[in-house]
């Protein structure tokens, strides 16, 4: 007898009146591809989901960053709405990245005079605060402390509008949300960090040079001469690179998930959540790349 | 009307949520400057109808025409033009609650249109004058204003561009009696004198009696019933007289268990 599906002994294992199912029947009929526990725990299902998942994330990202970045450089331009921006993510920003810098610059005078005076290297200790803190620990720290600063509280107002439906009010108005809202937080975030970091630099340098000079007893003429001697262009121009897309990455997460939460003040939360990690993993993936990309030479 | 390109032109409507069917093919017509009001049980689908036609919300199915012109698939320049003719007030008012609400009154004005700020500052005072709010209110932020105050902010702010096209999604819902009766008149005064069509949502039957023109009904996704406002007591029809003297007996079933 051929039944079109499948064998007579498929049949019977499936049949439950007859004969008990011996064990090793059972164990066929768990395993059977179809199965859902075997599609649950199926490894291979689970990576290949997660990773259909991550790409649709990716790709709903990259087509809203572009959306964003092509309405970033087409009219009508809100100069007060850039400006408010500047404002919020630049000045009001300094006392919390000027106060990071500068406990990192002295941690560092400190940490590094420490650790080199075991070889009697406390002289390159200039060189080593100023080369830290323009190419890697200004930019980082600035971009992490904003990341949790603005990029929260991007992604809480755009929440909030979202869900209060003030996003679609401005629709209805004649204002495109892309223009209005985020092209100003993305051209005032870019532009702004830099000069953050340049500050930030200035601020961590001066930090070990507090600590070198006053805790360690150097010479502060010669701190700020060993401190210029080995400065190149680049240490400080990678720094400021760096930071324009740290600032891009902070103000396009925060607009990205604020702009498409949903589901009320849960929803928001963990838009906001959602804004500083992301954006916080992203600085520090980027910040790897990058510094690949600058120094690849040497 | 009935010879003329009406002025929005809905047909076939359909939207779901998940397995949850909304609107399940909706026709409805209105011509220039006319008044409509859509009733129908809370839940029904009345504001997804609204945000529909703005293109807030993409409908699944179903043809939406705003003066001859298909909406459904616009984009760019030309869904910008199509907005450009709508004014909008939210069933929760939706104002920027980071601007004064003079600000809020003027924003299509100064953002869209361009008129220089003093100029359009005038215009709202003039238009929160005319929703019964003082030229002090003006200079407050949203929160400060109770819940009918922020409605007649949104009002106003829907009408002050003097658009071609207005939805009031509940405009009389938490105002006290007297002033729900100004807001009809307001409503009325739009389409009368400024030739607007307006399509305006309600629970309140006596004003939807003094705003309209034609009543319809929304149920189970369909308009059920249309007609003069005239002829909504008379209407023949279960639903709409359970509906408009409020019964909780009739063929409309509530999904509610006794408790
Ligand atoms: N964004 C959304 N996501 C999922 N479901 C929604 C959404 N918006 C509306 N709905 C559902 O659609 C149905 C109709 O909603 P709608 O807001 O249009 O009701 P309504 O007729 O305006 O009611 P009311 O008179 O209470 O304002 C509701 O059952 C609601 O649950
Ligand atoms: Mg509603």
């Amino acid at each position: 007898m051929t039944l079109p599906y499948g064998t007579v002994s498929d049949v019977a294992c499936l049949a439950p009146t007859l004969t008990p199912p011996s064990p090793l029947d059972t164990l066929r009929l768990l395993l059977l591809p179809s199965h859902r526990l075997v599609q649950i725990m199926n490894p291979f299902a689970l990576i290949g989901r997660t990773f259909l998942e991550f790409l649709s994330a990716t790709g709903r990202l990259a087509w809203f960053a572009g959306t964003s970045v092509m309405h970033c450089f087409r009219p009508p331009f809100y100069f007060r709405q850039i400006g408010r921006q500047v404002v919020d993510i630049g000045y009001f920003s300094l006392p919390v990245v000027g106060l990071t810098a500068l406990f990192t610059g002295m941690v560092l005078a400190l940490q590094s005079h420490s650790g080199f005076s075991r070889f009697d290297a406390e002289s390159a200790i200039p060189t080593v605060v100023v080369l830290s803190i323009t190419r890697e620990l200004g930019p980082v720290m600035a971009g992490l402390m904003v990341a949790g600063r603005i990029g929260a509280a991007i992604a809480a107002e755009l929440g909030t509008m979202r869900v209060t439906e003030q996003i679609d009010a401005l629709t209805t108005l004649s204002t495109n949300p892309y223009k209005y809202l985020i092209a100003p937080r993305l051209i005032a975030g870019t532009l702004v960090m830099p000069v953050l970091v340049l500050v930030a630099d200035i601020i961590g340098v001066f930090g070990g040079f507090l600590v070198c000079v006053y805790r360690l007893q150097f010479n502060a003429a010669n701190y700020i001469s060993q401190s210029w001697q080995y400065l190149e262009h680049r240490d400080v121009a990678s720094g400021l690179w760096k930071a324009a897309v740290f600032g891009f990455i902070i103000t396009l997460m925060g607009c990205y998930n604020g702009f498409n939460s949903k589901g009320g003040a849960q929803g928001v939360g963990a838009a906001t959540t959602n804004a500083v990690v992301t954006a916080s993993i992203l600085i520090l993936v980027s910040n790897y790349l990058l510094t690949g990309l600058f120094f690849a030479d040497k | 009307m009935s010879d003329a390109v009406p002025k929005i032109q809905i047909h076939g409507l359909k939207k779901s949520f998940g397995d949850k069917h909304v609107l399940r093919g909706l026709d409805l017509s209105i011509g220039k400057a006319e008044s409509v009001v859509v009733i129908g049980g809370s839940g029904t689908g009345k504001s997804v109808l609204l945000k529909c036609i703005l293109g807030i919300l993409e409908p699944d199915a179903g043809s939406i025409k705003i003066d001859g012109v298909e909406a459904t698939k616009l984009s760019g320049s030309a869904r910008d033009a199509h907005l450009a003719k709508f004014g909008m007030l939210f069933q929760g008012s939706a104002l920027f609650d980071s601007l004064p609400v003079w600000h809020n009154v003027a924003f299509k004005l100064i953002q869209a249109q361009g008129m220089p700020r003093k100029q359009a500052k005038e215009r709202a005072i003039a238009t929160l004058a005319s929703v019964g709010l003082s030229p002090a209110v003006g200079d407050l932020m949203p929160v400060e204003l109770s819940g009918g105050m922020q409605k007649r902010v949104a009002l106003a702010r829907a009408i002050a561009a003097k658009p071609e096209i207005i939805f009031f999604d509940e405009p009389t819902t938490g105002l006290d009696p007297i002033m729900a009766d100004v807001i009809n008149e307001l409503i009325v005064k739009c389409v009368r004198e400024v030739g607007a069509t307006a399509l305006s949502i309600t629970h309140d039957m006596a004003s939807a009696r003094k705003i309209s023109d034609r009543i319809a009904m929304l149920h189970e996704g369909r308009i059920i019933w249309q007609g003069p406002k005239g002829d909504i007591d008379h209407s023949g029809n279960p639903y709409v007289d359970q509906f408009i003297h409020g019964r909780a007996e009739g063929p409309i079933r509530m999904q509610v268990k006794r408790f």
